[in-house]
């Protein structure tokens, strides 16, 4: 559904996607995972024919990003990653603007936004200036689904939203990927990651790995060990200056360790930190998740 | 706020910028004393706005005045100026006129030595007994002021001002209003869809196209009320041309705003535009005596064929025909600068 083949574009002297190619099915769930500065936006701005790339072709159903750009702009709803949708008009306006603007009617295409839109409805003569960053979303996502586009590109959806609304948030993207919509979505965040049916990890420009979550996770050698104890702060210390640590990072409650060469047990870290004077540490070793592949592959490539 | 501030604008602006001599402040050195020289002086005190300020016993003091910007003339009778009038036949006064604004000084001379001269003619026909008003010879110029009979200066001013005001509304609007798209990036959304450039121009164009019509109408009207501004020509006539003047001054604003990306930007160049239409667009100075190359530029200037269209409609009486090349020019201009914004215009960056 998407091709992207050998893509590059820079600004001034900072290259920021660097020759990148990929493929995304049809009907797929692919997510665009990196930090900011990854060059994320810039790719999907390629991708919406709102760019042009420097070199490289990309094609969005069939059709070329730089030669068809008026047809693509047909079939792909866009959502940036900054609210975009007139502040001054309401709801209802913004929805109506947007329709018209494609040539259709909200009535045509209510269906494939109703589950999303019923929500905001009760509000729809507010101004969509004045409503919380959830309704926010809710809305630009409808505004980005009422021509029914075939592929929908998200920049970073849910950054700046609450948790639960993220949640929503991605059981509604679940939902229209089973009407048939490939969606292409940018985030900064792992978690998400592993809701995608494929992701690309993307660093400085440049792609660095392309797999479902659950095989780019299998896929990963090493070993995580797990640990947690009283006093979180001088444990990441402690660990740091353990002889055969090398990388320690700190994820919500726990630290996540590996060791040099993988070849540190548990119990010698039981053992080490016993020494230490910690209290109720706890030492297990997990499977990795896609953010300890990430934060490896982000080390490995500094 | 959009029509109360061109209101409020209209009303201060007319009033203030007037080249009507309401008063000048004339110190009269009298060094002769003589029944001659009284006489003159009561012929400068008879007139209403000339604030005389006598017992000043010599020009220095005088002309301290000058610097301290208390006097805007002075007047110096030399002694013995009426002995040798009388002996004679001919005396001399000297006017001393601070001339920083030459305007105003060439205003002051001229009434003065008109005074002066009614003065002297008095004078002679009195000595030789001869009447008044028939001197010998002399070629009489009659005046008869046409089309603002009564010199009201307010009715000049006040076409001009409303054509700026016109002007200042399209043009910062309509490109303070694009920019702004860029500035909140609504327009990264608006790019995505299929909505044409020239459709997003027209979109952009009518809405302040049409508000400034409404204000020039509404700015004719409290001219009207307040000036007793008449508008002798055809009212169709003045929005025809202001409708196409308008196409070309919003054209230029959404011209600058495309080119632009934050509203300073857009400020800046409007501003730098907005300062050469209407300083030589004719508001304050004639077109017809600025220096060749000036008039030679003015013929991209659309404020210059607008500000004459509405002067000589609403003055005049001018008709279509009679401003046809200004109409053609502006249609002309109109052209040129919505194609321009509309090339201009990128969806992709």
């Amino acid at each position: 559904m998407i091709k992207i083949n050998q893509i590059s574009k820079s600004y001034n002297e900072n290259q920021a996607v660097k020759k990148i190619s990929l493929k995304v099915n049809e009907g797929e769930l692919f997510g665009l995972i990196g930090p900011d500065g990854a060059g994320k936006t810039t790719l999907m701005r390629i991708l919406t024919t709102l760019l042009l790339p420097e070199s490289g072709e990309a094609k969005m159903d069939g059709l070329d990003v730089v030669n068809d750009f008026k047809k693509i702009r047909h079939i792909v709803g866009y959502m940036p990653g900054r609210f975009s949708l007139y502040q001054d008009l309401s709801v209802e306006e913004n929805l109506n603007f947007f329709a018209t603007v494609f040539g259709t009617t909200v009535q045509e295409n209510y269906d494939l936004i109703r589950d999303i839109y019923y929500q905001i409805e009760p509000f729809k003569n507010r101004r969509a200036g004045k409503l919380s960053g959830g309704m926010k979303q809710k809305l630009a996502l409808s505004c980005a689904l009422i021509h029914k586009p075939k592929i929908l590109v998200l920049d970073e959806p849910t950054t700046g939203v609450d948790a639960v609304s993220r949640k929503e948030f991605w059981e509604m993207l679940k939902k229209l990927q089973k009407k048939g919509i490939t969606i292409l979505v940018s985030t900064p965040y792992m978690d998400e990651a592993n809701l995608c049916d494929r992701v690309a990890l993307i660093q400085k420009g440049e792609l660095l790995n392309v797999d479902s979550p659950q095989r780019i996770t299998e896929k990963f050698p090493r070993r995580i060990i797990q640990i947690r104890s009283d006093e979180m702060y001088r444990l990441i210390n402690d660990l740091r200056a353990f002889e055969k640590a090398e990388s320690v990072f700190a994820f919500g409650q726990f630290v996540h360790f590996t060791g040099i060469n993988d070849d540190v047990e548990t119990n010698e870290l039981d053992i080490y930190l016993e020494k230490q004077n910690h209290n109720n540490i706890v030492v297990e070793e997990i499977s990795p998740g896609i953010e300890d592949v990430f934060m490896s592959m982000q080390s490995n490539s500094k | 706020m959009i029509f109360g501030v061109p209101l409020l604008q209209m009303l201060v602006l007319v009033f203030a910028a007037t080249f009507d001599m309401k008063k000048i402040d004339m110190v009269v050195v009298d060094k002769d004393l003589s029944e001659t020289s009284r006489e003159m002086i009561a012929k400068f005190d008879a007139i209403p706005f000339y604030n005389l300020e006598f017992a000043v016993p010599d020009e220095t003091i005088g002309e301290e005045m000058l610097f301290s910007d208390e006097a805007d003339a002075i007047l110096v009778i030399p002694p013995n100026m009426e002995r040798n009038l009388i002996r004679d036949d001919k005396a001399q006064v000297q006017l001393l006129v601070n001339a920083i604004d030459g305007n105003s000084a060439q205003l002051i001379y001229s009434y003065s030595s008109r005074i002066i001269g009614n003065f002297n003619k008095n004078m002679i026909a009195e000595w030789k007994g001869i009447p008044e008003f028939s001197p010998p010879g002399e070629v009489k110029i009659s005046e008869s002021y046409w089309y603002n009979t009564e010199l009201d200066y307010h009715w000049f001013m006040a076409p001009g001002i409303l054509a700026v005001l016109v002007t200042v509304i399209g043009m910062f609007m309509s490109g303070m209003n694009l920019v702004r798209e860029k500035e909140i990036g609504t327009i990264e959304q608006l790019n995505v869809t299929p909505v044409k450039k020239y459709q997003f121009i027209i979109g952009k164009l009518v809405p302040f196209w049409l508000i400034a019509l409404f204000d020039l109408a509404f700015g004719l009207l409290v001219a009207w009320l307040v000036f007793d501004l008449p508008v002798v020509g055809n009212l169709l006539v003045l929005f025809a041309f202001a409708s196409v003047f308008l196409l070309g001054a919003l054209g230029l604003g959404l011209f600058i705003s495309t080119v632009s990306d934050t509203q300073q930007q857009v400020m800046f160049i409007s501003f730098f535009f907005m300062m050469i239409f209407i300083m030589m667009g004719g508001i304050f100075t004639p077109v017809e005596s600025m220096p060749h190359w000036a008039q030679t530029i003015d013929r991209a200037n659309p404020m210059y064929y607008f500000m004459k269209i509405m002067r000589n409609v609403v003055l005049k009486g001018s008709g279509f025909i009679d401003l046809l090349e200004e109409f053609l020019s502006l249609l002309l201009l109109g052209v040129i600068f919505l194609s321009l914004a509309i090339w201009r215009y990128r969806k992709t960056t």
